[in-house]
């Protein structure tokens, strides 16, 4: 562990001692240049964070939704194979979640959404700047990117909050039963903020597999580092451009710079893998080993 | 009088039919939500098998990639890879993971048992382009060139998590009775270990291994810039002429995991952009090959862990 966060520390010096903070530095004219060795890394930072946080939006109800389900109500023959049919999700090796995504996702419902999207939320001011388009015609953008990042993420959140919410006690729901809740209230207004820092727990460790996630988003953001803010133009992130770069780096600087980028994304994912942990280890210690039914 | 309270009824009533209501509707979304979450692994599945399926004949299995334009071929070179590199992973994987897995699982609460735990929970969520980049750091850049070995440093360190996790958890499954009757007989503990809780739960450790060699084998981004991929590389040839140059199989081992190689899914990336439909074709085949090795050592895994489970409940 350490000694993977020292490797990336040393190997990218010389990329730090030139660039300094600039390198992080938000900017819409960033540049990435090879042949002038002069790097920049906002576009990429902003290209993983806006796709993230858009995947954590659209995947957080609907994993737990599935958590609820799963835990609560699904009747117990069903359980098994739809526990095991959300993780064979988790289990697609992710370079098929981008082939899928380049040739039948993307063409058949991200372009037409997209041209939805830049017709109507794209003409609202303020937000229009995330929607503006033109999605291009195959796709390929930072909505495909977060789309494919939310049914990666949807098995890993829906089985961590599916485990926090079997694991509060049985006596928290019979009392709310008791006093008349219906099964749902009982739900939203008990179990749910009871596991709500293990359910944050959760969410936080989806957003660290959408962070590091690299081949889909590779294989369907486009890679392009344009100025723009846009969800429908095409975007790069961090883990794409070391994908697509570090082999066919030739100057020092630019390995370095890779490198640079590479440790910003380890210590992102770093950090919010330790609060994630510390969340859910908080509420197993929370609930006593004897009150789970 | 009686008219308040039949209005205090009446809404009484009202509010509970809206309660009732919204208990409905929303219990009825988890489900609804639960399906839409599947739409797309059956999607997935369909298509790949649909379109894969077109493009597997014996000659995919069994030859090497033809000049494009020449139509056939193979990825017979990307199946050998995909072996090799797994092969050297689990090799250097195993022996660390389940020695870690020993200790944490006899000293939970030592310094050091907290700490590889919390080490092994956190190397989990590393993404996997950054292990790349170590695997590089560690192997590449000492060596001077890309090879097969390379990329099973960077795999091996990929499984680890898995491996230390799942070979803990069959440890802790194993009765405790079992040690203490090794134990009391006069054992030592190393020995109680090696012949007493290590077979009892060996086989739920083989499928730990199960599930992480099919985690790593499915894995493109550590590869990248270790094993990088090798449309050339050819195994028969290499050990005919080997055994023709009287090589010892040590030289024609270090051969093999010298240069570098590819994999399934390194193939599958690069057919997968090429703009020339024939590959494209190889890359759907790519692509089913690969999920049913991964969906199908998964299914085994998985079913044999829960008759485990069963068996030492009791």
């Amino acid at each position: 562990m350490l000694s993977i966060g020292w490797m990336l520390w040393n190997q990218s010096s010389e990329a730090r001692a030139a660039f300094g903070l600039g390198f992080l530095k938000p900017t819409l004219q960033a540049s990435w240049d090879p042949v002038l060795d002069h790097f920049q890394a906002w576009p990429f930072i902003y290209g993983t964070l806006l796709t993230s946080l858009v995947a954590i939006l659209l995947a957080v109800p609907i994993s737990l939704g599935i958590a609820v389900f799963l835990a609560e109500l699904c009747p117990s023959w069903l359980r098994t194979p739809l526990n095991w049919l959300v993780e064979l999700l988790a289990a697609i090796p992710s370079v098929i979640y981008g082939l899928w995504g380049i040739f039948i996702f993307l063409p058949r419902v991200i372009t037409p959404l997209g041209n939805v999207l830049a017709e109507t939320i794209g003409k609202v001011p303020l937000i229009g700047v995330l929607f503006t388009g033109p999605i291009p015609a195959s796709g390929a953008s930072r909505l495909a990117a977060s789309v494919i990042l939310t049914v990666m993420i949807i098995p890993t959140i829906a089985a961590v909050s599916r485990d926090v919410l079997e694991a509060i006690p049985n006596s928290q729901r019979e009392a709310a039963l008791a006093l008349g809740a219906t099964k749902w209230e009982t739900i939203w207004q008990v179990l749910l903020p009871y596991g709500i820092s293990g359910i944050l727990g959760a969410v936080i460790l989806g957003l660290g597999r959408a962070l590091g996630e690299t081949m889909a988003v590779t294989m369907v953001i486009g890679n392009s580092i344009e100025g723009s803010l846009s969800l429908l133009r095409p975007g790069y992130t961090m883990s794409s451009v070391i994908a697509n770069e570090f082999a066919e780096a030739v100057s020092k600087l630019h390995t370095q710079s890779l490198i640079e980028i590479g440790l910003v994304l380890f210590i992102l994912t770093l950090l919010l893998n330790m609060m994630a942990r510390f969340l859910v280890w908080r509420v197993a210690r929370k609930t006593p080993q004897d009150a789970r039914a | 009088m009686n008219n308040i309270k039949n209005i205090i009824e009446a809404q009484g009533l009202k509010r509970k039919q809206r309660r009732k209501t919204a208990n409905a509707i929303m219990l009825a979304l988890t489900g609804l939500l639960t399906i839409i979450a599947l739409i797309p692994l059956f999607w997935i599945i369909g298509y790949v098998v649909i379109r894969g399926g077109k493009s597997i004949t014996p000659g995919f299995f069994t030859q090497l990639p033809k000049p494009l334009g020449m139509g056939g071929g193979g990825v017979l070179h990307a199946i050998e890879g995909t072996i090799i590199v797994s092969f050297l992973a689990t090799l250097f994987a195993i022996p660390p993971g389940v020695l870690a897995a020993f200790y944490a699982a006899r000293n939970p609460n030592t310094p050091l048992g907290i700490a590889l735990r919390f080490g092994t929970d956190v190397l989990a969520g590393v993404p996997s382009i950054v292990i790349g980049l170590f695997g590089y750091a560690i192997v590449v850049k000492p060596q001077g060139h890309y090879s097969a070995l390379a990329g099973g440093v960077a795999l091996a360190i990929l499984m680890l998590p898995t491996i230390i996790r799942t070979t803990e958890e069959m440890l802790k499954l194993v009765p405790a009775s079992l040690r203490e009757g090794s134990l009391a007989l006069g054992a030592p503990e190393w020995k109680t270990s090696l012949s007493v809780l290590f077979p009892a739960a060996l086989n739920g450790i083989i499928t730990g291994f199960l599930l992480s060699i099919a985690r790593a084998a499915g894995e493109t981004a550590p590869l990248l810039f270790t094993a990088l991929g090798n449309e050339r590389f050819d195994l028969a040839t290499i050990i005919k002429g080997g055994i023709a140059g009287h090589q010892t199989i040590f030289q024609i081992l270090g051969r093999i995991f010298d240069q570098p190689i590819d994999s399934l899914p390194l193939t599958l990336w690069k057919y997968a952009q090429m703009p020339y439909p024939e590959r494209v074709d190889q890359a759907w085949g790519v692509a089913l090959v690969l999920m049913i090795l991964v969906l199908v050592t998964n299914m085994i895994a998985r079913i044999w862990i829960e008759i485990r489970k069963k068996r030492l409940r009791g």
